[in-house]
């Protein structure tokens, strides 16, 4: 991009920030005043303050940074390790055409299952601790990773393939410097997915069975009867989702930095 | 001395036969043309040429060594030029010397050289995306020249790029090919680059493929093809070559 387009562009940045600045402000006024406005109850709608002084309050009484942190930590890991496992997997398939044929019937099985009426299963054989919750998150992440790791492979052009190893390439060498990077762009739009899904699987864990994160705190407030305590358990799972995906994208525009801007997402 | 040659080769897929009882030898600093109706196995030869595809029967060698694996001496370049979208052009000319081991400083300084030679200096740091089509295909020149063959193996190289493009890079590889006195096998449809390009050209039949004629091109200025093509003796050849592959038949 020339400097010209970059100059003549800012302006219409700066105008775009404005707006999405002030529409948040809209929403939250609308928020805290719209609902006594159209006569909703604050037990069914409660207002952007008291939702605010609900926070503190949990925060000071019921360890919710606390939850927050084991909700988090276990989003973490579960993305983590279901990330690895899943581009191992979609490589593993992807270079082996006949082992993809014999497993793929239990592949698109395990793909349709609901992943999340595992959790009641996982917390039987793991009890209420952190593993059950850490592997619906697996789960869940695993296969949209897999799938878009394993579609690059097989989508890549055999004619490159062909060129290294005219260059007498190797088994490694064509994996390392063609196959691996090759996969890159279509592996960042799984873990995109992947990074909104991750929070659901850790979720539906806790919900299921448990005394920590969020989840617990959920349920807790639900059987209080506590709108508010629903609403910033609800808000906290969201930022842990942006915040997931917000790395994933940070990482995703200095490792794709190569495509060309209109081949990127913007967010 | 011969660089590149097929004995009495044959290729086989399952009962398709693709090429038959193929024979043709180049000496060293030759540049020929095989020029054949689509589908007639000329792309076959080449990935034998190149040591990718095992020949059914029949033997292949390069400088008199029979190939079976891909090997140093001979590279080859398609009509897409193949650049790897996540590496700048000149990480790109630096591939096969890098899967060869060539130490960094080494290969940087060739592929730099290389690039400038390409006319394409200004855009070592770009990346393909930023490249016409036409300045790609130089720089994937660059990359098959960069692991220093002594056998070029072209598929259709310019296939792909408009009539004028086309020429200049024509223009730009037979000097090249001239000046570094290299060997080389150029698959191609166009009659008038087969002429102006080659030493020889090989004319090959509908599949299975043979070669059914070899014509000698007696025209000076092989290392300016751009002077070639005006030549007069070119409506001659391409008459001949009209001929041989039936066109105005398949045109009636």
């Amino acid at each position: 991009m020339s400097a010209a387009s970059l100059l003549t562009m800012q302006p219409n940045v700066r105008k775009m920030v404005a707006g999405s600045a002030l529409l948040f402000v809209l929403f939250l006024a609308f928020w805290q005043w719209g609902p006594g406005a159209f006569g909703i109850p604050e037990f069914i709608i409660p207002p952007a303050s008291d939702v605010w002084k609900q926070f503190l309050r949990m925060v000071a009484k019921d360890h919710l940074l606390f939850h927050t942190g084991i909700t988090a930590m276990q989003v973490g890991v579960g993305f983590v390790l279901g990330v690895l496992l899943g581009i191992l997997c979609g490589f593993a398939l992807g270079m082996s055409p006949s082992a993809e044929f014999v497993l793929s019937p239990y592949i698109l099985a395990l793909q349709i299952a609901p992943k999340v009426a595992f959790a009641p299963l996982f917390i039987i054989w793991f009890g209420y601790t952190v593993y059950p919750k850490i592997l619906v998150c697996v789960l869940i992440v695993f296969f949209p990773v897999m799938i878009n790791v394993l579609g690059a492979v097989r989508a890549l052009d055999p004619d490159i393939v062909r060129l290294a190893k005219s260059f007498t390439a190797n088994r490694l060498q064509v994996f390392w410097k063609i196959e691996f990077p090759a996969a890159l762009p279509p592996l960042f739009a799984g873990l995109r997915i992947a990074a909104t899904l991750a929070v659901i699987g850790v979720l539906v864990g806790e919900l299921v069975g448990g005394n920590i994160g969020l989840g617990y705190l959920l349920s807790v407030g639900e059987g209080a009867g506590d709108t508010a305590a629903v609403f910033v358990t609800i808000i906290l799972l969201t930022l842990i989702g942006i915040a997931l995906y917000g790395i994933v994208v940070a990482i995703e525009s200095r490792v794709l930095h190569y495509l060309p801007a209109r081949a990127r997402l913007a967010t | 001395m011969k660089r590149l040659e097929f004995r009495n080769v044959t290729k086989r897929f399952g009962t398709m036969t693709a090429v038959e009882g193929v024979s043709l030898a180049i000496a060293d600093g030759e540049v020929v043309s095989l020029i054949g109706p689509s589908g007639c196995g000329k792309s076959t030869l080449l990935n034998m040429g190149s040591g990718l595809d095992p020949a059914s029967s029949g033997e292949v060698l390069v400088d008199g060594e029979l190939v079976t694996k891909p090997n140093k001496h001979v590279a080859f370049m398609l009509q897409k030029d193949l650049l790897l979208p996540w590496r700048t052009i000149v990480e790109n000319v630096e591939l096969g010397q890098e899967i060869q081991g060539v130490t960094k400083a080494e290969r940087r300084q060739r592929a730099r050289d290389l690039l400038v030679k390409c006319r394409l200096p200004d855009f070592i740091d770009h990346y393909p995306h930023q490249l016409s089509g036409g300045m790609r295909q130089r720089a994937a020149l660059a990359r098959t020249l960069a692991v220093d063959p002594t056998v070029l193996l072209m598929d259709e190289p310019f296939s792909a790029l408009d009539a004028q493009t086309k020429m200049v890079l024509q223009q730009d590889l037979g000097r090249t090919l001239a000046d570094t006195r290299k060997t080389a096998l150029l698959i191609t449809h166009d009659l008038v680059e087969a002429i102006a390009m080659s030493d020889r050209i090989l004319v090959m039949s509908q599949r299975p493929g043979r070669i059914i004629e070899e014509i000698v091109v007696e025209i000076a200025d092989r290392d300016s093809p751009m002077k070639r093509r005006q030549h007069p003796k070119v409506a001659g050849y391409i008459v001949q070559l009209m001929n041989l592959l039936q066109i105005e038949q398949a045109a009636a």
